[in-house]
């Protein structure tokens, strides 16, 4: 159970971001859809291969799975890369500067 | 393929795509500076996973040694940091330029360019330059 208490604390250590800094990362819900289906496919086809063969294996884990892949790794392709873009939406609030999604 | 291998590729792959596709967010500042934030936590997180036996890696994959079950790798060396195999901070690397890079492209497409982030609730919209202050 230690993962999924990792992804939540991951999860709560980003998310605040959202309402303090005014990442309006969810509020674009479906660019940030779109980003995490694109993310997740190549990312879940690694961690598919690397379980397959045994690069890495997991303990203490809930034992839910998609076929080989444990319900916390699924998790994790979800809360990080959300996390990861609510720091880049966080910087460009507190700190300005281009980043390349500007309008023409 | 070992982790080493794939981890380095899909680092590479990562910066590539950030160049061709023209998101270029390996040249921006805010880029790392949200990249430092961000490998400060896998470290941390990263760290609680493998220093607590949930992730073990095979030894023959990655450039240091297999935690044997119930042991603790060591903190820094033996190819980890935290605890983890250096590999993972390319594998983190990689998916996070990836993630940013679809972010900043499907924006740069238009998809929910708006509403842009900002500004933080302790500066005061007056202090904004493009909402005009209140007389």
């Amino acid at each position: 159970m230690i993962y999924l208490v990792v992804l939540a604390g991951i999860f709560v250590a980003s998310a605040w971001l959202e309402l303090v800094v005014r990442t309006r990362v969810f509020r674009r819900w479906r660019r940030l859809l779109l980003t995490l289906a694109g993310t997740m496919v190549p990312m879940l086809l690694w961690d598919w291969y690397a379980i397959a063969n045994g690069h890495w294996h997991f303990h203490m884990m809930t034992g839910l799975q998609v076929g080989i892949i444990p319900l916390e790794e699924l998790l994790f392709f979800i809360v990080v890369p959300i996390a990861g873009i609510l720091s880049l939406e966080a910087v460009r609030a507190v700190h300005g500067g281009i980043v390349g999604d500007e309008a023409p | 393929m070992t982790y080493t291998q794939l981890a380095f590729s899909a680092a590479a792959l990562a910066v590539v795509a950030d160049l061709l596709l023209r998101t270029r967010l390996v040249t921006r500042k805010v880029f790392w500076m949200s990249y430092a934030i961000i490998v400060f936590f896998q470290l941390l997180s990263n760290g609680v996973l493998t220093g607590s036996g949930t992730v073990h890696y095979d030894g023959d994959v990655i450039i240091g040694s297999s935690s044997p079950e119930g042991v603790r790798p060591p903190f820094v060396g033996d190819g980890r940091i935290a605890y983890a195999p250096v590999e993972d901070l390319l594998f983190g690397f990689a998916m996070i330029l990836w993630s940013q890079t679809l972010w900043i492209l499907w924006g740069r497409r238009g998809v929910d360019r708006e509403p842009r982030s900002g500004p933080p609730i302790w500066v005061k919209s007056s202090e904004v330059s493009d909402v005009p202050a209140k007389p």
